[in-house]
């Protein structure tokens, strides 16, 4: 046994050991045993889902209300024009049109819901390759790329958006385009930060030493440590695309009617809010709660990632040296992820 | 003379960001067939001739770059053109609609600075408590309702009702203050109202989590070791410090709605460059639209001036250069 290296005996030694002892947990493991225990996180969490099922079960309620989502019925207005309030055939009440709102309501989710969700995991997508190739590569790349997203932050943005919308004619597609547009840059610019401190570590010196490519270092190495910030960016990213969908469509120059949208209803809504409430409170009842749930379900991602920042809503006892050392540490506060704006357009 | 020296140097290269933008602005527009004024103005039964001939008048059918070049001519001399659909001078529409915009713009701010700064200051110094919670909760529900959801819902759940009951106080539509100022703020209130709660929103987040982070700051401890009241460490070394961040993003956020606060103006039917714009485009009428696109853009570049401006004197450690 003399033979034996301290190396092989180590190996031995691990080799031997009771296999439950400790299990390490990663990062993701962590992060969900927290979220887990933050009440509004998980409640929030349901909503969206619900919603979800919702629209995707929306063609199941037409069939069950044997209402259409375009379809006009008669009973649906009143003899002087006025449409039907809430009640046992439309269960949400009816529009100016005589359509029945709630199958409409489900309707509009799909579209809500499909742009918010495509437009943000493309926006991430381009903003996360724009921002490590400025932040890895540097120099006169990462100028023309940094000066590009400034441009792009600094905009006009609604303006622009409305004469895009015109120019390309208002469609789904050119809708979807512009919010894209709009929702990579502060992705890039976050992704760039990060990318900046992370390329300086040991372990990716060590990469290139043993002669890894600048592709493998990128996105092997260093995004996977970027995922965190661009998952709670994104998840606060897509009620911003909601909400700019629903204002586009709200200008008419968005999703076309008679396809509805959350924005056209409302939009329709405008003129008849004095007689029919459920018109207008609906439908803004379905945009407020989705974009809520989303919002507070990103805040809460982001406590559960960070356990340096600050928990509001998860109980704890030491919250406020906590807090402190957190502020002290110089811990990203909220708005150090850029979501200081509203991209909905005021 | 290093502030003269700053001025003149960042006016000059405000004028080639204008530059630029009017130059991108004319080629994105029109670089493309534009059939559409030239149709409405016609008629739906107009023939190609007819078309042919007001595109003619407009100086539609010139070479792109001459265009080009009597769009530059004229802005040069102060001259954004004239409406195609009236032939009003588009500088006589700004004049118009600027007072309209800034009536909204004014009052909005202060607004919401008052219930931002106020609601950022006390969590920041209160942090964890109830008080503290409501307000991140209340933070997150504002951010979460869309302007026209918050406008339309303030229309019928505040000015229906109150007109139904014979109180007109408050009203849609625009009122200059010289039809008295008691009137003015009655048509205003709703628009402030509706563009105060997105922004008080924005700057409670900012500012609370801002002080936060100059309270943990060792010059707070000294102030706080010194023995100096709490409130005066807070206002007069926390709050000072913490401001610079807001500063910013108000000068932004000012110069940027001064250039159209288009959903606030739709909503409640305010007239101003805002709502404008948006009747513009979709009118294609392209002097106006150029005309807003210059005047937002001016907006923003004389906000990022005076912002700098403010910096050197909010933060002595800051050197204009």
């Amino acid at each position: 046994m003399s033979s034996v290296t301290e190396l092989e005996f180590q190996a031995q030694a691990a080799e031997s050991a009771p296999e439950q002892a400790i299990e390490g947990r990663s990062q993701w493991q962590l992060t969900w045993r927290r979220l887990r225990h933050d009440k509004v996180a998980v409640g929030s969490g349901v909503v969206i889902l619900v919603m979800v099922a919702l629209a995707i079960a929306a063609p199941a309620f037409a069939a069950l209300t044997g209402h259409g989502p375009t379809q006009q019925f008669n009973s649906g207005t009143a003899l002087n024009g006025i449409p039907v309030g809430p009640g046992r055939a439309f269960w949400l009440g009816a529009d100016e049109q005589g359509r029945d709102l709630f199958v409409r309501i489900l309707y509009g989710a799909r579209v809500s819901l499909f742009v918010g969700i495509v437009t943000t995991a493309i926006g991430a997508a381009i903003g996360v390759a724009a921002g490590l190739t400025a932040g890895y590569f540097g120099g006169w790349v990462d100028t023309v790329l940094a000066r590009f997203v400034d441009a792009v932050l600094a905009f006009p943005y609604i303006v622009l958006a409305l004469a895009l919308a015109v120019v390309l004619g208002p469609s789904l597609p050119v809708v979807m385009g512009i919010i894209t547009f709009f929702s990579w840059a502060g992705i890039a610019r976050i992704v760039r930060g990060q990318t900046l401190s992370i390329k300086e570590k040991e372990y990716i010196e060590a990469a290139r030493s043993v002669g890894a490519s600048s592709w493998r270092i990128m996105f092997v190495d260093i995004m996977p440590n970027l995922l965190g910030p661009v998952l709670v960016l994104a998840t606060l990213y897509i009620p911003t695309a909601i909400v700019f969908e629903a204002t586009l469509s709200f200008l008419g120059l968005g999703v076309q009617p008679p396809t509805p949208s959350w924005g056209n209803l409302l939009s329709g809504a405008e003129s008849y809010y004095n007689v029919a409430w459920w018109y207008l409170v609906f439908p803004a009842l379905a945009l407020f709660i989705t974009t809520l749930a989303f919002n507070l379900l990103g805040d809460g991602i982001r406590d559960a990632m960070d356990p340096r920042t600050e928990r509001i809503f998860a109980a704890g006892r030491g919250r406020r040296r906590r807090d402190r050392e957190a502020a002290s540490a110089g811990a990203a506060p909220k708005d150090a992820y850029g979501l200081t704006g509203q991209a909905g357009g005021i | 003379m290093t502030i003269v020296r700053f001025l003149v140097r960042r006016v000059i290269t405000g004028i080639v960001v204008l530059w630029l933008v009017a130059t991108a602005a004319f080629f994105l527009f029109f670089a493309r067939p534009t059939n559409t004024v030239a149709r409405e103005l016609a008629g739906k039964a107009a023939t190609a001739q007819t078309i042919q001939l007001i595109k003619k008048n407009l100086g539609l059918t010139q070479p792109i770059l001459v265009q080009y070049w009597h769009f530059l001519d004229k802005l040069v001399h102060g001259n954004l053109g004239y409406s195609y659909l009236d032939g009003e001078s588009v500088n006589t529409i700004i004049a118009q609609d600027i007072p309209r915009t800034a009536s909204v713009v004014v009052g909005g701010v202060v607004l919401w600075l008052v219930v931002g700064l106020g609601v950022g200051i006390l969590s920041a110094t209160r942090a964890r408590s109830f008080f503290d919670r409501f307000s991140t909760f209340g933070v997150l529900g504002g951010l979460s309702l869309p302007t026209f959801v918050l406008g339309e819902l303030l229309l019928f759940a505040v000015f229906l009702p109150l007109n139904k009951h014979g109180i007109t106080f408050i009203q849609d539509g625009y009122a200059s203050p010289s039809q008295g100022i008691g009137t003015w703020v009655g048509h205003m209130i709703l628009p402030w109202v509706t563009l105060a709660t997105v922004q008080a929103a924005v700057y409670t987040r900012l500012s609370r989590g801002s002080l936060l982070d100059t309270l943990g700051e060792d010059f707070i401890r000294t102030a706080r070791a010194k023995g100096l009241p709490e409130r005066r460490v807070i206002f007069r070394h926390g709050v000072r410090a913490a401001l610079t961040p807001v500063v910013s993003q108000l000068g932004i956020d000012v110069g940027t709605l001064l250039g159209g606060v288009v959903v606030t103006e739709v909503v409640f039917g305010i007239g101003g460059i805002g709502q404008d714009s948006v009747t513009a485009v979709v009118q294609d009428n392209l002097p106006v639209i150029i005309g807003f696109v210059l005047l937002a853009a001016a907006f923003v570049v004389a906000a990022n001036i005076v912002v700098d401006l403010a910096y050197a004197l909010l933060d002595p450690r800051v050197r204009i250069t």
